[in-house]
């Protein structure tokens, strides 16, 4: 399938910026689930520093807002087809070795709650159907709601609140594996809405490394291992590994962000 | 001056004799007038205090700043003695470099299953930021400072690999130039390896580890915590002779994919950045958010092959106290030869086996924690109380993972000038290691550390200790 993509953040600002850096990682890569076509990263109100890949290999761009600035407008689009691989990814690695997603980090520190839900894969022989089984038990545990969490909020918070978004859910997923001896990892992208051009927000999934398989793909969101509809942009341990925009702004003044997300055939 | 049995003494053999390489000072001492030591002594202090060496010791309200103190008496080594432990350094520093460059790259040693995985994959000094990267010329540690006793006339023991940021060469050139200026005589009678170069030659290591982009000649700078820091003056004062820009995190930006330094005449690009601020404090955008000292996006800047970070970050993961443990195995790794300097035997607290070992022999033995330094949280057996040996062992019980436990040594005494004359005080060496892709350079000596208090084998400068010039001898 070909996904036109058109995403696009936007800073307004209302002093001048003396000094702002964002750290992007906005340029999906080709593999096995999907191939690039062609993809720009544009920026007005400021320019690309550098780009380099970080240690997850996720290639990103430092973009330097132009002194003065009152917005910054950041806009990634492109065309990428997808393929269908069951959510399945394979055994594909990069620098980071896996036991380096078999450690908590910020976000997945595991808590009791966690530890409990963890239980089942610790003696499963079935690990993809327990997994399937995991990623429906924390929908219903923590159910999707806007509003109620943040970007900060760990798994064990969003487990302990009952609601939660993408990100949440990934969390939890993530350090229930992790808990079982999984290697796991955040992945954030986009997902194409069968019914609308205008999506509300960049998504996010988890990923758990099976001895068999390889990298599975869980949207427990959803309730579905991924499918063509989705878009890989970048992963990490958590989602700040992850973050499709991550800034740092030095001086006074306060800024506000509106994001816009088109994805259609 | 008597000397003890149970240690080696480096000036005297016996009660008369004295060591070869200490024949022409002790000769020179003995033709001294009564007085002049004590009057050079008081010379000296005052000469210090024009300089401006200070520094802060940390948990002392009191005492926030002041001297370390200085001994007149040099510590004596043979050209013979330095060609054998500068080999055994070099071929330290060899290997943790190699190894620094595989654990965050292929990560062969622990494939291999010679270390295990969870000394690295848990240790708070290893940075993932640094995976699947290589700096310029993969130089890690650019500036190395390799503590080192000694327990008889061949016995050397490595004590630490300090990897991060070692501090205290400005005290190794002070003490020099002090000595030049108390005793010009004395040199002129005794060929000394210099020292003052050392300036010249970090100047020379840090501009060939500059990256490769980096056109005609490197801009190096100084990157310091600030005044407040206890070493600001060691900062300045390299910056000033190497001819570097001194800089603070506030000073520099992302500048057209490089750092950048403000001037009067707009932003200047930094090639080399010599950084005095611990890794947490490096990036906030990387790091620690909070911090105001570091260079937001350095670590992208690096990354992208436009700056050299001296030292690299992440470099802790070869000094801690545990890895410490598995140095023999390291060098052997990497260099495929024996080690030539010994590591202390040492004994890692998170194995059960050893913690009871530990916990039965709390009194003999110095225990330390993994990621401690400056003497701050160990504690000596032989020189604890009860009260003191039972505290310890609650927190040795509570966080064994965080302890590693070495026999005492005896360490070899060198004498300082007191007031009935020369009496021995415990010693140890860190000599400054220099590395480039040009290679390694090590200054013949280093700093001496001495314990003033008799007895006392703690010789760090926040816990009391003084310093000495450190010679070694033309052939």
């Amino acid at each position: 399938m070909d996904l036109r993509i058109t995403h696009t953040t936007r800073y307004d600002y209302d002093q001048p910026v003396g000094y702002a850096l964002q750290r992007l990682r906005l340029r999906p890569p080709s593999n096995g689930m999907q191939t690039v076509q062609d993809w720009t990263v544009t920026v007005t109100g400021g320019v690309i520093e550098l780009t380099c890949a970080d240690h997850h290999g996720n290639v990103m761009d430092l973009v330097n807002t132009t002194r003065g600035s009152s917005d910054l407008v950041i806009t990634a689009s492109g065309t990428v087809t997808t393929h269908d691989k069951a959510g399945v990814l394979g055994k594909v690695y990069g620098a980071a070795p896996l036991w380096h997603f078999e450690q908590a980090s910020p976000l997945t520190e595991p808590s009791r709650g966690i530890r409990t839900l963890a239980k089942p894969l610790k003696v499963s022989t079935n690990l993809l159907a327990d997994l399937h089984t995991l990623s429906a038990t924390i929908l219903s545990a923590v159910p999707y709601a806007t509003g109620q969490t943040y970007m900060e909020t760990t798994a064990e918070e969003a487990l302990a609140g009952a609601v939660g978004v993408c990100q949440d859910h990934a969390h939890i997923m993530i350090a229930t594996a992790r808990v079982a001896g999984l290697p796991a990892r955040y992945v954030s992208g986009y997902l194409m809405m069968d019914d609308r051009v205008d999506q509300d927000a960049s998504h996010a999934w988890a990923e758990v490394h099976l001895p068999t398989l390889g990298w599975v793909g869980f949207d427990v969101s959803n309730g579905i291992s991924p499918d063509t509809r989705y878009v890989r942009l970048a992963v990490g341990r958590d989602a700040r590994d992850a973050a499709p925009v991550q800034g740092l702004r030095m001086g006074p003044g306060d800024e506000s962000l509106i994001v816009t997300l088109q994805v259609q055939q | 001056m008597s000397t003890k049995p149970d240690h080696f003494d480096e000036m005297r053999v016996g009660d008369d004799g004295v060591r070869a390489p200490y024949d022409g000072y002790k000769a020179w001492y003995d033709e001294q007038p009564p007085g002049r030591f004590a009057r050079k002594s008081k010379e000296a202090e005052a000469f210090f205090r024009r300089t401006g060496i200070t520094f802060n010791v940390y948990g002392q309200v009191a005492a926030q700043e002041r001297l370390i103190p200085f001994d007149l008496v040099p510590r004596i080594i043979s050209s013979r003695e330095w060609t054998k432990l500068s080999k055994g350094i070099e071929q330290r520093v060899r290997a943790i470099n190699a190894f620094l460059h595989d654990i965050y790259n292929r990560q062969e040693i622990l494939r291999a299953g010679r270390i295990p995985i969870d000394l690295i994959a848990r240790n708070a000094a290893f940075l993932p930021q640094m995976m699947g990267f290589s700096p310029p010329g993969d130089v890690y540690t650019h500036i190395v400072g390799t503590d080192i006793v000694r327990t008889g006339e061949d016995d050397f023991f490595v004590l630490e690999d300090n990897a991060r940021t070692p501090s205290g060469v400005s005290y190794m050139l002070e003490n020099r130039e002090t000595m030049l200026q108390m005793f010009p005589e004395l040199f002129s009678r005794i060929k000394v390896q210099p020292v003052s170069d050392y300036p010249k030659n970090l100047r020379r290591s840090l501009a060939a580890s500059a990256p490769k982009s980096c056109g005609g000649k490197p801009v190096i700078a100084v990157l310091t915590p600030g005044i407040y820091n206890s070493a600001y003056y060691e900062h300045s004062f390299l910056a000033d002779q190497m001819g570097a820009e001194l800089v603070e995190g506030h000073d520099l930006r992302v500048v057209d994919g490089h750092i950048a330094m403000r001037t009067t005449r707009g932003y200047k690009q930094i090639d080399v950045l010599y950084r005095r601020v611990d890794d947490e404090y490096l990036d906030p955008l990387t790091f620690n958010p909070k911090s105001m000292l570091g260079v937001p996006g350095i670590m992208d800047v690096y990354r992208a092959g436009n700056i050299t970070i001296a030292n690299a970050p992440g470099t802790g993961v070869s000094d801690d106290k545990a890895i410490y443990s598995y140095m023999p195995d390291i060098v052997q790794f990497y260099t495929g030869e024996k080690a030539i300097l010994k590591n202390v035997e040492t004994f890692r607290c998170g194995e059960p086996d050893s913690l009871k070992y530990v916990l039965d022999n709390l009194a003999d033995l110095v225990v330390k924690e993994v990621h401690g330094s400056g003497g701050y949280g160990m504690l000596v057996g032989p020189a604890a109380s009860k009260k003191e040996l039972a505290d310890f062992a609650d927190k040795l019980r509570a966080r064994p993972g965080n302890y590693i436990a070495q026999p005492t040594l005896s360490l070899s005494t060198v004498p300082i000038f007191v007031k009935k004359g020369l009496a021995p005080r415990h010693v140890d060496l860190r000599p400054y290691v220099l590395v480039s892709p040009e290679g390694i350079n090590i200054t013949p000596g280093g700093l001496t550390r001495v314990a003033l208090t008799e007895g006392s084998l703690v010789v760090n400068s926040s816990q009391g200790g003084g310093t000495k010039d450190t010679w070694v001898l033309e052939d």
